[in-house]
């Protein structure tokens, strides 16, 4: 379709008026009058069901006012700012073309600089639980990243119901610790098998649909498997979850304040924060490996076959490449890494309720592995650190915070609609590595 | 079978409202080429709208229902239809001839925004509004005592439906910008050098859409009662599944796909569980889509080689 | 080796609703040789290729792929992709369709995909990376800079397939082709957009992939200079029916086949050919 298209083609009929003083106040009074219709109901009229259940309104056009007036405003000083920052102006312009290319200069050592300094987290932030807290989060989404790549990024399947995989990771853990007493270490695998299972059995009638028709029946997967665990009281305990999840030991010696636990058998006093510094490593184990599996598969012919069959499909048939065994591997790839995560988000929360496997949590990875830049490793990592750690300091905005995620969702896009990582490294080479830019790589049809 | 001839109305009556919000999935779907994921939300605001200015009518001293109801539904379908182009202005446009993914995170995070707007400014709790188009006709009493019952709502729903359908069916065949959609859908680049305004055409596109999803907004308010923040997401999931269950891009397909997805969510109700009416819905598009991977009326993808 | 020809047609019919692409054509290409299919735009050539390789189940017909060492498959049976696999087919686009976003070299390696699972123990092998699986992977690449060296192409292999000119395009096309280690090789207008020293060149690779690897070659192509040099035996299409079939030398001179390129009848055509002799 016209998504093929150069990017250079026909330029805005409006792209050719006159810019001026006049032009600007038109456009800000037109922006204006537009507001002032979108939010005219919205915001001047405000309703509640009052005390005997009747609905009531009032008014509020103070804030209808000031909010056209910001508008207004607004309008002019992103003319202003267009104008400034040249003819073709707007966002989409302003790349800045040094943080591209010192970024895929300094791609080299940021990543290893990174690692050590996720290595040296729980040193330096060893007093701060809410660092601790949040780098366990931010390395729970990288993972979960890293894993959706696999499918998304590399082999160019939309997969919009990956929270899915990652519920079925976590009840798998939930389930069998509760039920037969497994321990973490012996369901870790328990749960990226079933995970990945359940990938295969998913993927096997639907990845013959190609594109968006293999987005919605993911989406409707993922729904599915929650609906389910709401529903399924008796097994899932339904919407109330399941709780008392065991916390996970060192290889059996379980980090307590009991004389068999870890502190004591160290002879160190007890403190709650090892726990957290062992989930710490825990979880960054688990993205490392995902991340090492992930880099040595694309140097494989299975990876390379993902890579090729999101860049042509046709072409890959032609060259005896059976195309549904390798989707099927892909989604079972990622589908096991969502499970391994699952297990680890369970032991960490010791509590699991389908609340934590919506749709907008697979929103979240997906937009993580696109402003990645789809199949880049590090990009995938930046921009999970970039979503998860911007979540949290829009955390002081309270009830606004999704509004400004889902506006910041929106720039974003338009400012790299390839990503923060907008090329592509090969997995092979004779006498050197040249990356290749990502307007010749493809994004997939499936 | 009582019990089964009210529920098909009552499946019809559903079916209908999902019909209506399809078809601006599949429209969008056709001309951009994108799942427009806000959607759902603008059928959400659509119902807000309704609600506010019912709200606001009836306190001025307005009483006769069918004007009311005549004014209610074109204030909401005006003032969402704005938000519908003020959607494609802000969050689509810049990235028309972008790659296939980010106009459909862009179109995510819309959602979010929209869902989260009307959390901030109308409140989280759920608005319950009185009946407003009571009474109805028994049609049939059975022997056990069971009635079926044809409402006047329900009534409502149907004729407006069909009579918006066929206002827009004739508006997408035989009008100048019907005929500019088709060509926009068929070659963008090919209609702009013919002289379409491809930017207008498209821009047409989600108006009518969102028009489209107010009125679905205003019925659901009047059938159900009530509109709350978080409705837009699984009316819109449902929709986008009916859109594709009847083959995405097909506008015929998205009512058949709509009255498809309502029924079986209500006879699914009926006969075995409620809980499980999503699960059936879903269910059934995944079979669907295993034996006919187009939908049901959805042209065959061909690939030339 | 076989005598039996490498691809035999029988009664191939291609039906899409109406129109008839393919009407029950037959014809046989031989062994190590190259054989040329032409015709006018539409005569249904490229529906032809995309039968052999499974890309369209054939309404009718049959085609029948006999190995050197007499192993015989019916093509409209095999699954899509084991055409490539176990027929060992492989094929050219009329509208180039390489890999754009991967290196040349990834899109040889790409092209030896089966080999080298096998030799990845279904990756397992190679995610832990033994000894066995690194020579594999080595001779992989081993095959892929002979095969860029015979297309001219070495000093490009770490350069994005994309970004290569388009007669380059073409021809790292035919060596990805090459790598799977076809018996025969169907190329869809490989000079369509060359100029007339690329085309000289790629006759010259045919001719040499034919003798010196012992490939078969199906060759469908509008430039005449490179067909007449270089094909052993040409058939001719016109709406979807074999027109003629022959030498060279007697398609050259067939007023049938000037008749149906130029879109006369066939006395006009004769008339033309006396004329010119
Ligand atoms: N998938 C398809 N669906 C419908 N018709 C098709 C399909 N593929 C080919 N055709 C039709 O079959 C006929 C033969 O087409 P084909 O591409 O085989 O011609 P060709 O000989 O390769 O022509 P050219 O020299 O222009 O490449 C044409 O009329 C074409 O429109
Ligand atoms: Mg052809």
């Amino acid at each position: 379709m016209s998504a093929s298209l150069p990017a250079s083609s026909p330029p805005a009929s409006n792209g050719s008026e006159p810019v001026g003083a006049g032009f600007i106040l038109k456009k800000a009074v037109l922006s204006a009058l537009v507001a002032l219709g979108l939010f005219s109901l919205m915001v001047g009229v405000r309703t509640e069901a009052g005390q005997s259940g009747q609905l009531e309104y009032w008014t509020r056009f103070g804030e209808l006012a000031s909010l056209v007036g910001a508008v207004f405003v607004g309008s002019i000083v992103v003319e202003l700012l267009r104008l400034w920052l040249g003819p073709r102006g707007g966002l989409g312009s302003f790349v800045p073309a040094s943080v591209q290319s010192g970024l895929s200069v300094a791609g080299r050592y940021l990543a290893p600089a990174l690692l050590i300094f996720t290595l040296l987290v729980p040193v330096i932030f060893y007093n701060q639980r809410y660092i601790l807290d949040l780098g366990i989060l931010v390395l729970t989404y990288v993972m979960l990243g890293w894993g959706l790549n696999v499918v998304v990024g590399l082999a160019g399947l939309l997969d919009l119901g990956y929270v899915a995989f990652y519920a079925v990771g976590a009840y798998s853990y939930g389930l069998l610790s509760t039920t037969f007493g497994l321990s973490f270490w012996i369901c870790l695998p328990l749960a990226g098998i079933l995970a990945a299972f359940w990938g295969v059995l998913l993927g096997f009638p639907v990845l013959r649909l190609r594109g968006d028709y293999l987005a919605i029946v993911t989406l409707a997967f993922g729904e599915i498997i929650r609906l389910v665990l709401i529903n399924w009281q008796d097994v899932t305990g339904g919407p109330n979850g399941i709780s008392g999840i065991p916390r996970p030991s060192l290889f059996g010696i379980p980090l307590t304040p009991g004389p068999d636990g870890l502190a004591a058998m160290l002879g160190i006093p007890f403190s709650p924060t090892h726990r957290i510094v062992f989930l710490f490593y825990l979880i960054l184990a688990l993205a490392l490996l995902t991340n090492w599996v992930t880099i040595r598969l694309r140097r494989l012919p299975i990876g390379r076959a993902w890579e090729a069959l999101r860049e042509d499909e046709v072409a890959c048939r032609a060259l005896g490449i059976n195309i549904t065994t390798t989707k099927l591997t892909a989604f079972a790839t990622g589908a096991m890494f969502g499970g391994f995560a699952g297990a680890f988000f369970a032991t960490r929360q010791g509590f699991i309720s389908p609340e934590s496997f919506t749709f907008q949590e697979s929103a979240l990875v997906l937009a993580i592995v696109v402003l990645g830049g789809m199949g880049s490793q590090l990009g995938v990592a930046l921009a999970a650190l970039a979503m998860i750690g911007g979540f949290e300091l829009f955390r002081s905005l309270e009830v606004y915070r999704m509004l400004v995620f889902g506006l910041a969702m929106v720039l974003v896009m338009i400012w790299r609609p390839r990503g923060i990582v907008g090329h592509r490294s090969p997995t092979v080479f004779l006498e050197k590595s040249k990356s290749i830019s990502s307007d010749l790589v493809k994004e997939g049809h499936g | 079978m009582d019990y089964f001839a009210q529920q098909l109305i009552n499946g019809l009556v559903l079916g209908s409202i999902y019909g209506l919000i399809a078809i601006g999935y599949t429209m969008v779907y056709g001309i951009v080429g994108m799942i427009n994921f806000a959607h759902g939300d603008v059928f959400m605001i659509g119902g807000f709208i309704a609600l506010i200015s019912f709200l606001v009518l009836v306190s001025v001293g307005l009483t006769a229902v069918p004007v009311i109801l005549l004014i209610v539904l074109l204030v909401s379908m005006a003032i969402t239809a704005l938000y519908g182009w003020t959607i494609e202005r802000i969050a689509y446009r810049p990235l028309r001839h972008s790659f296939r993914l980010a106009p459909m995170l862009s179109a995510i995070g819309m959602s979010f925004v929209l869902t989260n707007f009307s959390q901030v400014s109308q409140g989280a709790r759920v608005k319950p509004v009185p009946p407003i188009v009571t009474g109805g006709y028994t049609l049939h009493e059975g022997e056990s005592g069971f009635v079926v019952q044809l409402s006047n709502i329900q009534i409502v729903v149907v004729i407006t439906t069909i009579v918006l359908l066929g206002l827009f069916t004739w508006l997408v065949s035989r009008t100048r910008l019907g005929r500019d959609m088709r060509a926009c859908e068929q070659d963008q680049t090919m209609a702009a050098l013919l002289g379409v305004d491809v930017d207008r055409t498209i821009s047409m596109t989600f108006v009518i859409g969102a028009a489209l999803a107010a009125v679905a907004g205003m019925m659901y308010l009047l059938y159900y009662g009530l509109v709350d923040f978080f409705m837009g997401f699984v009316a819109g999931i449902k929709a986008f599944t009916a859109a594709v269950l009847g083959g995405i891009g097909s506008l015929p397909g998205a009512m058949l796909g709509g009255l498809a997805i309502g029924l079986i969510e209500t006879f699914w109700s009926a006969y075995f569980s409620v809980e499980y009416k999503d699960v059936a819905a879903f269910s059934i598009l995944i079979v669907v889509l295993i034996f006919m991977p187009t939908g049901l009326l959805g042209r065959p993808e061909v690939e030339k080689v | 080796m076989s005598s039996a020809p490498i691809l035999a047609l029988e009664n191939l019919t291609m039906r899409f609703g109406g129109i008839v692409a393919v009407n029950a054509l037959s014809f046989s290409a031989q062994r190590k040789q190259i054989t040329a299919l032409i015709g006018p735009n539409g005569a249904g050539k490229t529906t032809v290729f995309n039968c052999i390789t499974g890309f369209y189940k054939p309404t009718s017909g049959v085609i029948r792929l006999t190995h050197d060492d007499g192993t015989q498959y019916e093509m409209q049976k095999l699954k899509d992709f084991n055409i490539s696999k176990q027929a060992k087919v492989a094929r050219t686009f009329q509208n180039i369709r390489l890999f754009p976003g991967m290196t040349a070299l990834e899109n040889l390696m790409v092209a030896q995909h089966n080999a080298l699972m096998r030799a990845s123990g279904l990756t397992l092998l190679g995610l832990l990376g033994v000894p066995s699986w690194r020579t594999a992977e080595q001779s992989a690449i081993d095959n892929a800079v002979f095969w860029l060296k015979r297309v001219g192409l070495l000093d490009r292999a770490d350069d994005a397939a994309g970004n290569l000119a388009y007669g380059d395009q073409r021809r790292l096309e035919i060596a990805r082709a090459m790598c799977t280690g076809p018996a025969l090789l169907c190329l869809d207008e490989p000079a369509a957009g060359l100029n007339a020293r690329e085309s000289a060149a790629l006759s010259e690779l045919l001719l040499s992939i034919r003798s010196d690897h012992g490939t078969s070659i199906l060759l469908i192509e509008h430039d005449m200079s490179v067909v007449m040099e270089i094909s052993d035996r040409i058939v001719v299409m016109d709406y979807g029916v074999k027109i003629a079939e022959g030498t060279p030398r007697d398609i050259r001179d067939d007023p049938k086949v000037i008749a149906a390129y130029l879109g006369t009848d066939e006395e006009e055509a004769a008339a033309v050919l006396e004329a010119e002799a």
